[in-house]
């Protein structure tokens, strides 16, 4: 049976897409209580109550929306092109889905273990910014475009930043592999040997980061309700919109998937002599998404130009210096060796 | 260079308007919420709260309603329509006492205007319609809310009664 699934062709392909329904399956299953807790969290600062009505405690609300927007009417706007309006949705849920493929959970649970994971990841989440511009062109319309060629821009600013903070990592890792990374935090000092801890400034950054790159609120803009309606989404309903929802919505918790990587040590345990594993993972991830909610609930909207100017002002000079002074730290070993966890080069 | 604030700078790149803001959203996080579950859960009223209209009866019976179209005269949206004859006995009844719903402001100047305390604002507020026909009420409907309301409302005016 083993020989089955380890030679032949047919077996490894079903192999591969058992671990691939392994990971999608229960990844949008928590996506829909993950809207719930969002929308419950964004309530309870408010003092509000949040959705309660369906099911016990309103668990069941994400799935009462789905049904919704699947039961409706897809529209078509007049002069719009039917291909790409409808291709953009597609390509912005199966981009944000198959970063998934380098993301491991656990020791090994990594659906492919490859060397240059984060680069792969970089590059996919680039691409997601295709389904926003093509989805703001094809619905000829004039919000939708302005909502989508704010967020290319957007994205494409807040990507540079991020590139730099996460070579930083890779320098003191040696490695682009993410087993690598959560490998080397991994320490005698628990939660205190994780990367957070060394690249603290970085941090903060990355986490402001990914709210840009990933379009949430402070840095909305795209979808910025009182100026552009909803952005590129202003033309869309029905199934196509629950598409770019689940993308916006998996691109965040991947966003927290990253985080929980390079910073929070992935699997590792935070207290010495406690077991690792999958929990410390799905934990790590709860707690950043919790904080991504909060700054959801807290913050105003940043203006555009408030937006470049920290993307390309304040944000690009510090990681930039970062990533010096980290090769020196790296090359030099300072602090016992605590920016050169595995010897440069690999 | 030479003008900067060291101390804003310093707020700005250790993120305190951010400290601040999350530990005041964590405050109302746990703080109890103050939304009502509205169906299961609904707000205290007024004694004097303007609701649905409803004429009401004396205790023996008899309408109170004299068809002295007081209300008829002050209802400023023009909502109310009364028709009258004398009955019987000789006493002056309506025969057709109509109220628009969908014309009526709530203003509640012909429960004030009433002399004998005939038409009146209950405490009802859910008496939405599916069809806007249903908003038409006529006399059979108006005396049919006062009995649905008697208690009620008898037990507000007697609570208003010293302020008037």
């Amino acid at each position: 049976m083993a020989d089955f699934f380890t030679t032949t062709t047919l077996g490894m392909g079903l192999l591969i897409v058992g671990q691939v329904l392994l990971i999608v399956v229960p990844l949008l299953v928590a996506l829909a209580f993950l809207m719930y807790a969002d929308r419950k969290i964004w309530a309870a600062v408010q003092m509000r109550r949040g959705p309660n009505v369906v099911g016990v405690f309103g668990l069941m609300q994400s799935f009462a929306d789905f049904l919704k927007y699947i039961v409706k009417e897809v529209i078509f706007p007049a002069g719009a092109d039917r291909v790409v309006f409808l291709l953009a949705p597609m390509v912005s849920l199966v981009m944000a889905l198959i970063a998934w493929a380098v993301i491991p959970f656990n020791d090994g649970w990594v659906l492919s273990n490859i060397n240059v994971a984060i680069l792969y990841v970089m590059a996919v989440s680039s691409l997601e910014v295709y389904g926003v511009i093509m989805g703001g062109w094809a619905s000829n319309s004039k919000y939708p475009f302005l909502g989508s060629l704010r967020s290319a821009a957007q994205m494409i600013s807040y990507e540079v930043s991020i590139g730099l903070i996460i070579i930083g990592i890779i320098i003191s890792t040696g490695s682009m592999n993410f087993s690598d990374i959560v490998g080397a935090q991994e320490g005698r000092y628990g939660l205190f040997s994780w990367y957070w801890l060394p690249h603290f400034p970085m941090l903060f950054l990355f986490l402001i980061s990914a709210l840009a790159e990933t379009n949430r609120p402070p840095f909305d803009l795209p979808e910025a309700e009182s100026e552009l309606v909803a952005g590129y989404q202003v033309e869309y309903s029905s199934t196509p919109f629950l598409l770019f929802m689940i993308g916006e919505l998996v691109a965040v918790v991947l966003m927290c998937a990253m985080t929980t990587l390079l910073f929070f040590g992935g699997w590792l345990s935070p207290i010495p002599g406690l077991p690792d594993g999958i929990l410390w993972m799905i934990g790590k991830m709860l707690f950043v998404f919790f904080i991504f909610s909060m700054v959801k609930a807290i913050t105003p909207r940043y203006r555009y130009d408030q937006l470049m100017r920290i993307g390309w002002k304040v944000f690009l000079p510090m990681s930039l210096v970062w990533v010096v002074l980290v090769a020196f730290l790296a090359k030099f070993e300072a602090f016992g060796g605590a920016y050169a966890r595995w010897a440069i080069g690999g | 260079m030479a003008n900067v604030d060291y101390r804003r700078a310093a707020g700005y790149f250790l993120l305190t308007d951010f400290i601040k803001g999350f530990r005041l959203g964590l405050k109302y996080f746990f703080s109890p919420k103050a939304t009502l579950n509205y169906p299961h859960e609904k707000g205290p009223l007024s004694p004097r709260f303007r609701g649905e209209h409803a004429l009401r009866r004396y205790p023996n019976g008899e309408e109170r309603c004299i068809a002295c179209k007081l209300c008829e005269a002050i209802c400023p949206a023009q909502a109310i329509t009364i028709d009258a004859e004398p009955r019987e006995d000789g006493s002056r009844r309506t025969t057709r006492y109509d109220i628009d719903m969908t014309k009526c402001i709530y203003c509640g100047f012909c429960q004030e205007a009433c002399p004998v305390d005939a038409i009146v604002e209950g405490p009802n507020f859910e008496f939405s319609t599916e069809t806007r026909e249903e908003l038409f009420y006529d006399k059979d409907k108006l005396l049919a809310n006062g009995e649905r309301w008697e208690a009620e409302i008898a037990r507000n005016l007697e609570m208003d009664a010293p302020y008037r």
